[in-house]
C-alpha cells in the first residue's frame, strides 16, 4: 500500500505587506521588501505557495547605543557613533536591504529628542539611504505620540512600516499612517486576544488590515521564546483558516532580545548563536521579518533563509 | 485517527446486556471512545475485537528507550503536532558522532569534552544522550573506536557503519548498553535484522523516500523487531522539515503504524553555527534524535537550551517553589528583592544577584509561575500577595531594615504595598541586567 501524503488545504492566505515605495509609486526607495502572502504553514513549501522569503532588516539606532553589550559594539566600531555612517555600514558592508531606525533619542533618558529633530533626523537618513525603512519610537508612549507623527509625515509615501502600536495607545499612530501612505505594527503582549483585538481596532479606524504585521513581543532564546513560539502558531493557524483579523505576517525583535541575555555576554559566538537560534527557530512559527542587530547573525540567517528559499527564486 | 464510538461498536457483541454498566453497547463504545474506561469492563467481546482495540490504544509514535541501566533516554510517545494542543513529551536526544579514523587521544579528548556538557538552566539539568561512533576505516580499528567509547563513557552508543559485518561484532562487543544500529535500508535490511534480534538493539532504518520507510519498518516488525527509528537521510533543511511533517502527521493524523516511530537527523554541516541552526530547526520539528559533529560548547549549549524552550509544558511554566532564597551571606541588613515564582523571573534575577556579588534575599512571591508582567495583570502579584509572603517567610525576624526593592515595571503597586507591609518601597530596574549596578548604588 502506497503511503499517501498528509496534505493540509487552507481557506485563508496572510497576507502581503510591501515596505518601501520606489519612484513609480511615488517614492523614493531604490527595492522594495515583500512580506508573509504565504498560503501554508511556515517553510511547508511543498504545501502552498511561500511567496516571499523571511526578511532581514538591520537595527540602528538615531543615537549612540550607550547599553550594548561589547561583543555587539564591537561589531561596528567607530559607525555607531554617528547613525548615518553606522546606515552606510549596514547597507554597504552588510549588504542590508531593510533598516529599522529606534528612534532612542527622543526617549526623556536618552536625549529627550524632539519630533522637529526626529523629522529631521528621517528626511536625511531618507536622503543617504535608498533601501525602505521601518521607523520604531522610543518606547515612552508620550514621546512617541509626538515623534512618531513627525517621522511618519517627513516620510511620507515611501510606504515605511512604523510602530509600535499597542491596545492602550494607537490612534495617533494609526491616524499619521493613513494619512502618510505607511504600514503599522501592532504589538501585543504575548496574547492571540489582544493581537487580534488590537488588529480590530486599528482596522475600524480605516486602515486596511493588509497594512498591519503584529509584533508578538518574542522572548529570547532560553528567555521565554516558547510563548511567542506558541502565540504565533496559533495566531497563523488561525489565519490560515480564514481569521483575516490574524493573518497578518509577524515581525519579531529578535536581536534587541538576545542580547539582553546573559549569554551575549559570555563571549562573541555565545551572543551571536544565541541572536541566529532566536532568529531561526521563530521562523519555524511563522516570523516573516526579523530584526538583527549582529552582522554575523544577520549573515547566518541569511543564509539559512537562502537554503530554505532555493527552489523559491 | 482514534477509533469513533460507532467504529467501537460494530466491535462490540451488540446484545445490550447491560454487564458493563451501560444501558447499552452503544453507550459503552461512546465512553470507550473517549478513553474513560477501558474494554475489559464488557466480559463478552471477542479477543480479536480486543486486539483491535489494545492496538488503538496504543500510542501513535512508539515509545523507544535508548541505552541501558542508569543513563536511558527515551524518545517518543509524541502526541501533537503543535506544542499549545498539549506538549511535546520526550525531549529530542542530542549525540554527537566520532569518526573512528580520528586518533585514540581525539577520539578522547571528544569523549572528555562531551561528557563536561550539562548546562544548568532555570533549574534544569540539561544534558546531551548519545554518542555515535562512525566507521570510516577498517573493521579492526571500528571495534577499537566502539570500544573506546564504551569505555570511556556511560552515555547510550549508536554505532554507524555501512558493513553489515562490522556492525555485527560492534554490537558484539558493546551489546550490554544496548547501542542503537545505524542503519537498515533495503539493500541490507536482511543482513541488519538479525543483528537487532540477535542482541535486542533498537534499530534504525534509513530510506530517502517515506513510502520505501513504511514498507522497511513493515518488513523489520514482521520479523520481531519493534524498537525503530526512522531516517530520510541527508536533505537540505527544507526537504528535512518536511519530512519530519509529514512523519508526524503520517503517526498522528492518520494512524500510520508503520511510521508510528521517532525520527532520527543527521546534521551534515561542518561551519558550526549552520550545525547549529539545522539541529534546532529540527528539535523544533519533531525529531527524536539529532547527531552532530561539532563540540563547541556554546552552539551544544543554544541547541539545548532551545530544546527545554520547545519541551517546556505550555500549561505548567516551570515554577520553583515560592519563598525567601538567601543568596550569598547574607546577613539582617542585606537588601531584600521581590521577584515572581516564575522559573525564569527568578533565575534572571538571582544571575544577576550573584554577579553583583552583594550577599541579598530574594523572595520569590507565590504567583501561580507568572512572569512580574503577567502575574501583575492577573492580580497575582500585588500588594496584597507581596505583603502575605513577607509575613510567610518571617522577614521580620531575619532582617533588621524595613527596605523591600520591588521590580522596575511594577512601580505602580509602591503605595499600596507601602501601605499593607509597613515596609519602604525602594522601585529596583525594570530589566534584571540593571541589579548588579543598582545594587552597588543602593547605598
Ligand atoms: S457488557 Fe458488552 S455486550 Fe453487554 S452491554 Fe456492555 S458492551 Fe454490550
Amino acid at each position: 500500500m502506497e503511503t499517501q501524503l498528509v496534505l493540509e488545504k487552507w481557506a485563508g492566505v496572510i497576507s502581503t505587506l510591501t515596505i518601501g515605495a520606489d519612484a513609480k509609486e511615488g517614492g523614493t526607495r531604490a527595492n522594495t521588501v515583500k512580506i508573509g502572502g504565504q498560503k501554508s504553514l511556515p517553510l511547508l513549501f511543498k504545501e502552498g505557495d511561500i511567496p516571499n522569503p523571511t526578511a532581514i532588516a538591520f537595527e540602528i539606532w538615531d543615537v549612540s547605543p550607550l547599553d550594548w553589550p561589547e561583543e555587539l559594539v564591537a561589531a561596528y566600531g567607530k559607525a555607531l557613533d554617528n547613525p548615518f555612517d553606522w546606515a552606510d555600514k549596514c547597507i554597504n558592508e552588510f549588504k542590508a536591504k531593510l533598516l529599522c531606525v529606534r528612534m532612542q533619542g527622543a526617549h526623556p533618558d536618552f536625549g529627550n529628542k524632539g519630533p522637529k529633530e526626529a523629522a529631521e533626523f528621517i528626511s536625511i537618513l531618507l536622503s543617504r539611504v535608498k533601501v525602505p525603512l521601518i521607523i520604531i519610537g522610543c518606547g515612552d508612549d508620550a514621546k512617541d505620540n509626538q515623534i512618531l507623527p513627525a517621522c511618519s509625515e517627513s516620510a511620507r509615501n515611501e510606504r515605511c512600516l512604523i510602530g509600535c502600536a499597542v491596545q492602550e495607545n494607537y490612534k495617533t499612530l494609526v491616524a499619521s499612517i493613513m494619512a502618510d501612505g505607511h504600514n503599522i505594527i501592532a504589538e501585543s503582549p504575548i496574547d492571540i486576544n489582544i493581537a487580534k483585538q488590537l488588529n480590530i481596532l486599528i482596522s475600524d479606524m480605516g486602515l486596511n488590515l493588509e497594512r498591519i504585521a503584529i509584533n508578538p513581543t518574542i522572548g529570547a532564546l532560553g528567555y521565554g521564546l516558547e510563548y511567542a513560539y506558541s502565540i504565533m502558531e496559533r495566531a497563523r493557524l488561525a489565519g490560515l483558516s480564514g481569521d483575516k483579523t490574524l493573518a497578518s505576517p509577524f515581525i519579531c525583535f529578535a536581536g534587541q532580545e538576545s542580547w539582553r541575555a546573559k549569554e551575549a555576554r559570555i563571549s562573541p559566538e555565545q551572543g551571536i548563536i544565541w541572536e541566529i537560534i532566536t532568529a531561526t527557530s521563530l521562523m519555524q512559527a511563522g516570523a516573516d521579518l526579523l530584526i538583527l542587530r549582529h552582522p554575523e547573525a544577520a549573515k547566518k540567517v541569511s543564509e539559512h533563509i537562502d537554503i530554505l528559499f532555493k527552489n523559491k527564486s | 485517527m482514534a477509533l469513533s464510538g460507532l467504529d467501537i461498536y460494530k466491535l462490540l457483541p451488540k446484545t445490550n446486556c447491560k454487564q458493563c454498566g451501560f444501558a447499552t453497547c452503544l453507550a459503552f463504545a461512546m465512553q470507550l471512545a473517549k478513553k474513560t474506561l477501558t474494554i475489559e469492563k464488557c466480559p463478552f467481546v471477542s479477543p480479536e475485537a480486543k486486539n483491535t482495540l489494545e492496538e488503538q490504544s496504543l500510542p501513535a509514535i512508539k515509545l523507544i528507550t535508548l541505552g541501558a541501566n542508569q543513563s536511558k533516554f527515551e524518545v517518543g510517545n509524541e502526541t501533537v503536532l503543535f506544542r499549545h494542543e498539549e506538549k511535546f513529551r520526550n525531549p529530542a536526544g542530542l549525540g554527537f558522532i566520532i569518526d573512528d579514523s580520528l586518533a585514540d587521544i581525539q577520539i578522547k579528548k571528544r569523549i572528555e569534552k562531551i561528557k563536561q556538557f550539562s548546562f544548568e538552566r532555570v533549574g534544569q539539568l540539561l544534558e546531551v544522550n548519545l554518542i555515535a561512533v562512525k566507521q570510516n576505516s577498517n573493521t579492526k580499528r571500528f571495534l577499537e573506536a566502539s570500544e573506546l567509547v564504551l569505555n570511556n563513557t556511560t552515555l547510550p552508543i549508536m554505532l554507524i557503519s555501512d558493513d553489515p559485518a562490522a556492525l555485527r561484532q560492534a554490537a558484539a562487543v558493546t551489546a550490554a548498553r544496548r547501542p542503537l544500529l545505524y542503519c537498515a535500508t533495503k539493500d541490507n535490511l536482511n543482513q541488519i535484522a538479525p543483528i537487532a534480534k540477535e542482541f535486542q538493539l533498537p534499530v534504525v532504518v534509513a530510506s530517502q523516500d517515506i513510502n520505501e520507510l513504511a514498507h522497511l519498518t513493515k518488513e523489520l516488525s514482521s520479523l520481531g523487531i519493534k524498537d525503530i527509528i526512522l531516517d530520510t537521510g541527508v536533505k537540505d533543511i527544507g526537504d528535512k522539515i518536511w519530512d519530519l511533517t509529514q512523519l508526524r502527521r503520517q503517526a498522528l493524523k492518520k494512524s500510520n503504524r508503520a511510521l508510528g516511530y521517532p525520527s532520527l537527523v543527521i546534521v551534515d554541516k561542518t561551519n558550526p553555527y549552520d550545525e547549529a541552526v539545522e539541529a534546532a530547526a529540527c528539535i523544533a520539528k519533531y525529531a527524536g534524535i539529532v547527531l552532530i559533529k561539532g563540540i563547541e560548547s556554546w552552539a551544544v549549549l543554544s541547541i539545548l537550551t532551545l530544546r527545554q524552550n520547545i519541551y517546556t509544558d505550555p500549561q505548567k511554566p516551570l515554577q520553583i517553589e515560592p519563598k525567601l532564597y538567601p543568596i550569598g551571606k547574607a546577613t539582617k541588613e542585606s537588601p531584600v528583592l521581590i521577584t515572581t515564582n516564575f522559573s525564569l523571573s527568578y533565575y534572571t534575577v538571582l544571575g544577576e544577584v550573584e554577579a553583583s556579588k552583594i550577599p541579598s534575599y530574594i523572595l520569590s512571591v507565590d504567583t501561580e509561575g507568572m512572569s512580574v508582567l503577567t502575574a501583575w495583570a492577573a492580580e497575582k502579584f500585588n500588594a496584597e500577595s507581596i505583603t502575605k509572603s513577607l509575613d510567610r517567610c518571617g522577614i521580620k525576624d531575619i532582617v533588621d531594615h524595613k527596605n523591600l526593592i520591588i521590580p522596575g515595571y511594577v512601580a505602580i503597586l509602591s503605595g499600596d504595598l507601602e501601605e499593607q507591609s509597613g515596609f519602604k518601597v525602594i522601585v529596583g530596574p525594570k530589566e534584571a541586567a540593571g541589579i548588579p549596578a543598582f545594587l552597588k548604588n543602593l547605598n
